[in-house]
């Protein structure tokens, strides 16, 4: 059934008692043309556009718990495109103007509301870097702004304008098409999509083993039984290397590390943009049922423990209260942690890998999220041609050792860092 | 919070040290012409769910570099040694 206002009007005076499943419980077939592994956002995107894009019809997602709790339903929802380097500036940019129609292409509101992202400057020389980013940004057709402190002082009014700043501010880059969307809904739209291309979603099915034969992937053992595939696809974020030494690749350049997330209790609209801190981490927007949603640095050691220590919620609250001293007495409501897999030079990874028909994408590191739908169109197009997509050409795992890596965070090859 | 138990100085809270990465990784000869020793020395990571060697310098108190032995799903501490007695 579609989502129209005529059937939402009708199910609404039948008591809602009409609607389908949002997408079919499936018990898994014996074999595959292609197997997604991990039904997160990236997963359900590369099976939709599989389907919709390169008509193949006999695809699976197989995930391990349920749809939506994983990193799709932990992350801080920001979508933005302003990115520095090639290919980054244009891969993100495609996926803005992917999250700009995806509601329509999906029939499912996923919530995407460009309300503006701004990152403060807290120094001239920092205000010039951003003026440097939003020229990158233009000459890409990427629209961008800078606001001097008087113009970004009637924009948020409510940030620490005194003079006891250690960092006082500058002014900010401003993307005004930027934004939040629905994380939840983006997981349950793609998947409603792709159901109904006839795509098998099946979930508590978690893969145990990958079969291989010659160097080529034959199929998955799972707790749900054995499934035979010619090509597998990886999108299993903080486990992408676990995934990986189960088909004896044990080195690749991921670590993984745990990313906290905070929201504290609902309060009348007060933040009406993503507002990131350049003096620190940290970066806040307020969600729709009034509770601000914010995050910081990673923790700092590997970790697949998906809770983080107090060091990090007291930096983080350091930064917040710094930045905006008026949110001080508001109580945190829940914080929580998600698997982040890092790379050494913070850009993903969209590859073939040195076993045939595996297929990677990962290495999202904490910003996965807005890539999602362009993620999905570009392992989509890996999966059904084996060929790069031109988007995603620079993604490739042998860029570690050819000297290609995309350093947009210039922290070094230290993920901890980034 | 962690609680790492220094050679030197006893148990500390980690935000008293910095952390350092992979410790099982052999860093090549400064005079190693091979770029796939260094390749993997700087990229290449094992990345375990469970036991992890890991460098950690006590910044904050006797400024010696550790070799810690961590399991990164439980934070469960085992050995603790000087990297300068460790060999990877």
């Amino acid at each position: 059934m579609r989502n129209s206002a005529f059937n939402i009007l009708r199910q609404g005076l039948t008591g809602n008692r009409g609607w389908p499943r949002t997408w079919r419980d499936r018990t898994p077939n014996r074999r595959y043309d292609v197997v997604i592994v991990g039904g997160g956002g990236h997963g359900l995107a590369t099976a939709y556009y599989l389907a919709r894009r390169h008509g193949l019809r006999n695809i699976a997602v197989l995930e391990k718990g349920h749809i939506g709790g994983g990193n799709v339903g932990r992350n801080t929802t920001v979508i933005r495109s302003n990115y520095l380097l090639p290919p980054n500036t244009q891969f993100y940019e495609h996926s803005m103007q992917l999250w700009e129609g995806l509601s329509q292409e999906l029939n499912y509101n996923v919530m995407f509301s460009q309300r503006g992202q701004i990152v403060t400057a807290h120094s001239e020389d920092q205000l010039d870097s951003f003026a440097h980013r939003a020229n990158v940004m233009r000459a890409n057709g990427i629209e961008a702004e800078i606001l001097d402190r008087a113009q970004l002082r009637r924009v948020l009014p409510y940030l620490d304008w005194s003079d006891r700043q250690r960092f006082p501010i500058w002014g900010a880059i401003l993307q005004r098409r930027a934004g939040t969307a629905r994380h939840d809904a983006v997981a349950w739209g793609y998947a409603r999509a792709a159901d109904r291309l006839g795509v098998d979603i099946i979930e508590n099915c978690e893969v145990t083993g990958i079969r291989l034969e010659a160097g080529r992937v034959t199929g998955l053992d799972t707790t749900r039984g054995e499934i035979a595939a010619d090509r597998v696809g990886l999108t299993v974020a903080g486990h992408t290397t676990q995934l990986c030494h189960m088909a004896g690749i044990t080195d690749l350049p991921i670590e993984s590390h745990v990313l906290q997330a905070f929201v504290t209790e609902p309060v009348k609209p007060l933040v009406h943009h993503v507002v990131a801190y350049g003096a620190d981490h940290f970066y806040i927007s307020q969600s729709d049922k009034g509770g601000l949603v914010f995050g910081g640095s990673l923790d700092g050691y590997n970790s697949f423990a998906s809770r983080g220590n107090l060091g990090i919620v007291r930096e983080v609250a350091e930064a917040a209260i710094a930045l905006m001293p008026c949110i001080a007495p508001l109580r945190l409501l829940r914080h929580w942690g998600g698997i982040m897999d890092m790379t050494p030079d913070a850009s993903p990874i969209i590859s073939r890998t040195p076993v045939e028909g595996l297929y990677l994408n990962g290495g999202w590191c904490y910003g996965g999220f807005k890539a999602t739908p362009a993620s999905g169109v570009c392992f989509a197009h890996l999966l059904a041609t084996g060929e790069d997509h031109p988007l995603a050409a620079g993604y490739r795992l042998d860029r570690f050792r050819t000297g290609h890596l995309i350093d947009e965070a210039g922290a070094g090859p230290f993920a901890w860092l980034q | 919070m962690l609680r790492i138990p220094c050679p030197c100085c006893g148990p500390r809270d980690h935000d008293e040290f910095r952390y350092g990465g992979d410790a099982s990784v052999p860093r090549p000869a400064p005079d190693d012409p091979d770029p796939e020793a260094w390749h993997a020395y700087v990229y290449r990571r094992q990345n375990p769910k469970g036991a992890h060697r890991e460098y950690w310098q006590h910044v904050l108190g006797c400024r010696q570099w550790l070799v810690v032995e961590r399991d990164t799903v439980s934070h469960r501490i085992g050995s603790v040694v000087m990297a300068r007695e460790w060999q990877a």
